[in-house]
C-alpha cells in the first residue's frame, strides 16, 4: 500500500513539475507579446505608419520601413514561390527513391540549418559584388529567397504527398498523363497546404536581419524606393538600428516599430493558421 | 492534337526536373562562394595566427579563438536552457495536457518560432539585460547570459516541436503495455514512452543547437560584443562576441577584398561547415516519423 | 472473336516476388472472363498489365505478349495514355475524385481535350444510364460525389469508366466494401454491358465468381491453373486443385 502512495506522490509531483516548466516556457511568450503591445501602442497612429521619418529618425513616422519589408516580401515571393513550389512537385510526384534524389534531400535540410548571417555574406559575394546588383532589394530579395526556398519546398512537399495516391492512379487508369493529373487534381487538392507553407516561409523572411543587412538594407532614406536597384529601408532592420546605433532615440518610436513588425508577422502566422484548418474541414477524402 | 500536347508536357517536365536540382545548386553555389572569398584568408594570415587569442582586426589581429568559444559558451547556456524547457514542455504537451490544452499550448510555442530574433534582441537590450545587471549586480547586463536566456528560448520551438512529433510517433500500444502492467503515468512516460522517442529527442536537441549556433541578431544585440576569451567560470556573466555577431557587426565596414574581409568569409565558412555537420548528422539518426515543414525549419 | 490474348506472360517485381508464370489465355469479346482464386494468385497484376498499370509499380521483368485486337500492348511503342482509354479499370474501393459528379465523368473527356458542352453533357448522361444510376443523380450532377453513399459512388466509379467509350471494362474485386444490395445493381449492369464490351472481373468470392462468369481462370500462385466455360468449371473441374477451391476446402 504504501509502494503505490509513494508512487502516486512521485507522479503528482511530476506533473507538476512539468506543468510549471510547461508555463515558464509558454506564459513568457504571451508576456512579451503583451508588453511590446501595451508599450508600443501609444505610438500607433496614422501618421506613425504613413509618414516619413524626420530628425535623423527621431520623429515622424516609419512608412518606409513597412513599405521596404512589403517589397522585400513580395521579392522574397516572386523567387522563391515558383521555384519551391515546382521543385517540390518533382520530389513529390517524380523523382524515385535514388542517391540524387537523396542529395537534394540533404541539401535542402542544408540550406534550412544556413545561419542567416552566413546567408548575409552569400548575397554579399554574389548578388551584390559578383553580378554587380549593388544594395538593393534585387539582392535582398535574392538572398532571402533562397533562403525560404526550404521552407517553401518541405510545405509544399507535405502538401502534395498528403493527397491520397489513390487519386493519381484513378487519373492515370483514365489515360491522363502525369502532369495533368498534377494540373487537374494534385495541386488544386494541396494548394491550401502549400499558400499555408508559402506564408510562414514569407513570415520569416519578413522578420530577418541578418540577410539584408549588407544587401539591401539601409537606414535612412529621403525617399522611398522606386526600383528594383534601389537599397530599401525595413522594419527588421530598423529596430535593430534604432535601439542598438542611435542616441536618444524615444522608446516610443522602437515600440512602435517592434509592434509594427509583430502585427505582420503575427498577422501572417494567423492568416496561414485560418487557412489550415479551413481547408481541412472542406477536405473531400 | 496529342503531339502537342506531349511536346508541351516534356517541356513543363523538363522545367519540373531543372527545379527539383535547384537545391542542389544552391548549396554548391554557396559553398563555392564561400570558398572563393575566404580561403585567401588562409593565405594572408598564418593559420597560427587564425588560432590565436586576440581578435583586433584594425592592428591585423585576427585570432578566432575568442569568437569560437563565444559562441560555443553561448550555445552551451542556451541548450541549458532549451533542453530542460523543451523537453519538458514536449513531454507535457503530448502526455499530459488534455486535448484542449494541447490545441491552445501547440500554436503558442509555434508562435515564439516566428518572432524575429531582432526583437527579441531588442526586448533583450530593454527589459532583460538592465534586469541582469540589479538582479546579479554586474557592471553589465549584455553578457553570454543574456544570449543564452534568449538563444535558449529561440530554440525550444524547435526542440518541442519534433520531440513532441517523436513522442506522438510512439505507438500507442507501448504506452498501453506499461499501464497494463501496473507503471503509473508518470513511470510509462519516463521508462517507456520517452526512451521509445529517443532518436527523434537526440535530432530535435541537434537542431537546436544547430540553430542556436546560427542566430545571429539576438546574440549580436544582447552579448557585449567583446571578444576575449571565454572560458573562464564568470565568462558566463561578462560580455563575449559570438562569430555570427563578428560578422554582422563588421561586414559593413570592411573593404571589398581586404584581408579583413576575406577572415570574416573564412568565418562564414567554418559556421558552414559546422551547421552542414550538425544538420547531416541530425537527419542521418534514425528518425522515422512524418515530418512537418514548418516545425522541422523553425 | 478473342478480344484480347496473353501469350506466355511472366511478370516479376522489382524486389524479386515473382508474380506470374507464363500466362498464356484468351479474352473473349462480349462476355464476362472471371479471374478467381485465393489471395496472391497474381488476378490483380494480370490485370494491371491489360491496360500497363503496372508501369506505375517496380518491375523487374515482364515477358511475353498480351495482343489486344491482334496488336501487342506490351510493345514499348505503344501508347499508352491511348490504350488507357480503350481498356477502363475499375478499382476495389470507389475512389470518386474530388469533383462533382458531373466533373467526374467528364474528367476522361476532358483530358482528352473535349470541350464542348453538349457532347460532355451527352456523355454523362449516357454511362450514368449504363451503370444504372442516371435516375439517382440526374438532379444533383453538380453536388460533390464524395456525398455519395459507397454503393453509388462504385457504379459512378463504373460510369466514369463507361464515358470513356472504352472497348474493355477491368474491374478488380469491384464490390468487396458493397452491400448485397449495391453488389447486386453492379452484377446486373455489367450483365448488361457485356453485349457491348469485353469485361474482365476479378471477383471477391467464389459464389460471385460463379454468379456472373462466362469463362472463368483460376489462378493459384501466380500460374494459371484451370480455364474453361463457366458450367463445367464450376460444376465439374477438370484439375483436382480447382476443385478444391470452388469446394472451399481451402482459400
Amino acid at each position: 500500500m504504501k509502494r503505490s502512495l509513494d508512487r502516486s506522490l512521485v507522479q503528482r509531483a511530476g506533473f507538476s513539475l512539468l506543468t510549471l516548466v510547461t508555463l515558464m516556457t509558454v506564459v513568457p511568450i504571451l508576456a512579451v507579446v503583451v508588453y511590446i503591445a501595451r508599450q508600443g501602442l501609444p505610438a500607433i497612429s496614422w501618421s506613425f505608419l504613413a509618414q516619413m521619418p524626420g530628425d535623423g529618425m527621431r520623429a515622424g513616422g516609419i512608412l518606409p520601413a513597412i513599405v521596404g519589408t512589403l517589397y522585400l516580401t513580395l521579392g522574397t515571393a516572386v523567387f522563391s514561390v515558383p521555384l519551391g513550389i515546382a521543385a517540390a512537385i518533382y520530389l513529390a510526384e517524380y523523382a524515385r527513391e535514388n542517391w540524387l534524389t537523396r542529395l537534394i534531400r540533404i541539401a535542402i535540410i542544408n540550406l534550412a540549418g544556413i545561419p542567416s548571417v552566413v546567408y548575409g555574406l552569400f548575397g554579399l559575394g554574389l548578388f551584390v559584388f559578383f553580378l554587380k546588383f549593388g544594395t538593393s532589394i534585387l539582392s535582398a530579395s535574392l538572398t532571402l529567397s533562397i533562403m525560404t526556398l526550404p521552407v517553401i519546398i518541405s510545405a509544399a512537399e507535405e502538401a502534395l504527398r498528403s493527397v491520397p495516391q489513390a487519386f493519381r492512379t484513378v487519373s492515370i487508369s483514365l489515360g491522363g498523363t502525369r502532369w495533368q493529373t498534377i494540373r487537374r487534381i494534385i495541386l488544386p487538392q494541396a494548394l491550401p497546404g502549400i499558400i499555408t507553407g508559402v506564408i510562414l516561409g514569407l513570415e520569416r523572411a519578413a522578420g530577418e536581419t541578418a540577410p539584408i543587412l549588407f544587401t539591401g538594407a539601409a537606414f535612412f532614406l529621403p525617399r522611398l524606393p522606386n526600383s528594383p536597384f534601389d537599397a530599401t529601408m525595413a522594419l527588421p532592420y530598423h529596430l535593430f538600428v534604432t535601439s542598438t546605433q542611435v542616441p536618444n532615440m524615444p522608446f516610443q518610436i522602437q515600440y512602435g516599430t517592434a509592434l509594427v513588425l509583430l502585427v505582420f508577422v503575427l498577422g501572417m502566422n494567423v492568416i496561414a493558421t485560418v487557412i489550415r484548418s479551413r481547408a481541412r474541414a472542406k477536405r473531400q477524402w | 492534337m496529342g503531339k502537342s500536347r506531349t511536346w508541351g508536357e516534356a517541356v513543363i517536365t523538363a522545367v519540373i526536373k531543372t527545379c527539383g536540382y535547384s537545391a542542389i545548386v544552391f548549396v554548391v553555389l554557396i559553398f563555392f562562394f564561400l570558398l572563393r572569398e575566404g580561403l585567401p584568408a588562409l593565405a594572408e594570415v598564418r593559420l597560427a595566427d587564425l588560432l590565436a587569442v586576440r581578435w583586433y582586426p584594425i592592428e591585423n589581429y585576427f585570432g578566432l579563438l575568442p569568437l569560437l568559444t563565444g559562441s560555443l559558451i553561448v550555445t552551451a547556456g542556451a541548450m541549458l536552457v532549451a533542453i530542460p524547457f523543451g523537453i519538458g514542455t514536449a513531454v507535457f504537451i503530448a502526455e499530459v495536457a488534455p486535448r484542449w490544452m494541447r490545441e491552445v499550448l501547440k500554436p503558442l510555442v509555434e508562435l515564439l518560432g516566428g518572432l524575429p530574433s531582432v526583437m527579441l534582441g531588442f526586448l533583450g537590450i530593454l527589459v532583460l539585460a538592465p534586469f541582469l545587471r540589479t538582479f546579479l549586480n554586474l557592471p553589465t547586463g549584455l553578457t553570454a547570459l543574456a544570449g543564452s536566456l534568449l538563444l535558449g528560448a529561440i530554440a525550444i520551438p524547435t526542440v518541442v516541436s519534433i520531440t513532441e512529433d517523436a513522442l506522438d510517433a510512439v505507438p500507442q500500444g507501448y504506452r498501453e503495455g506499461a499501464l497494463a502492467l501496473g507503471a503509473t503515468k508518470w513511470q510509462t512516460i519516463w521508462r517507456v514512452t520517452l526512451p521509445a522517442a529517443r532518436s527523434g529527442a537526440l535530432t530535435a536537441v541537434m537542431l537546436g543547437v544547430g540553430r542556436a549556433i546560427g542566430e545571429t541578431m539576438t546574440v549580436m544585440m544582447v552579448t557585449g560584443n567583446a571578444p576575449v576569451l571565454a572560458v573562464h567560470l564568470n565568462s558566463i556573466v561578462s560580455p563575449v562576441r559570438t562569430m555570427t555577431a563578428t560578422i554582422a557587426a563588421e561586414m559593413g565596414e570592411v573593404a571589398n577584398g581586404s584581408t579583413h574581409y576575406h577572415v570574416l568569409f573564412f568565418i562564414g565558412l567554418v559556421l558552414f561547415v559546422i551547421s552542414l555537420a550538425v544538420n547531416v548528422a541530425a537527419s542521418t539518426v534514425v528518425f522515422r516519423q512524418k515530418k512537418r515543414a514548418e516545425r522541422v525549419l523553425s | 472473336m478473342d478480344k484480347i490474348v496473353i501469350e506466355r506472360l511472366n511478370l516479376q517485381y522489382s524486389d524479386g516476388t515473382e508474380s506470374l508464370r507464363d500466362i498464356s489465355m484468351a479474352i473473349p469479346a462480349n462476355a464476362i472472363t472471371v479471374l478467381f482464386g485465393p489471395a496472391g494468385g497474381g488476378k490483380s497484376s494480370l490485370l494491371r498489365c491489360l491496360n500497363r498499370l503496372n508501369d506505375l509499380t517496380e518491375l523487374r521483368t515482364v515477358s511475353g505478349r498480351i495482343l489486344l485486337d491482334g496488336v501487342d500492348i506490351l510493345d514499348p511503342k505503344t501508347d499508352v495514355i491511348a490504350l488507357r482509354r480503350r481498356v477502363g479499370m475499375v478499382f476495389a474501393r470507389p475512389v470518386v475524385l474530388p469533383l462533382s459528379i458531373r466533373g467526374n465523368l467528364t474528367y476522361a473527356l476532358e483530358l482528352a481535350g473535349e470541350k464542348r458542352r453538349s457532347r460532355l453533357d451527352e456523355a454523362v448522361e449516357r454511362s450514368l444510364r449504363l451503370a444504372a444510376l442516371w435516375d439517382e443523380v440526374r438532379e444533383r450532377l453538380d453536388d460533390p460525389a464524395i456525398a455519395l453513399s459507397g454503393g453509388q459512388q462504385q457504379r459512378l466509379c463504373l460510369a466514369r469508366v463507361l464515358a470513356n467509350q472504352p472497348e474493355v471494362i477491368l474491374l478488380d474485386e469491384p464490390t468487396s466494401g458493397l452491400d448485397p444490395i449495391s453488389t447486386g445493381k453492379v452484377e446486373a449492369a455489367l450483365q448488361q454491358l457485356k453485349k457491348d464490351y469485353t469485361i474482365v472481373l476479378v471477383p471477391h468470392s467464389v459464389q460471385q465468381a460463379a454468379r456472373t462468369a462466362d469463362h472463368a481462370a483460376f489462378f493459384l500462385q501466380g500460374e494459371l491453373v484451370e480455364y474453361g466455360v463457366r458450367r463445367e468449371l464450376f460444376t465439374h473441374p477438370k484439375i483436382k486443385r480447382t476443385e478444391d477451391y470452388v469446394e472451399g476446402r481451402f482459400g
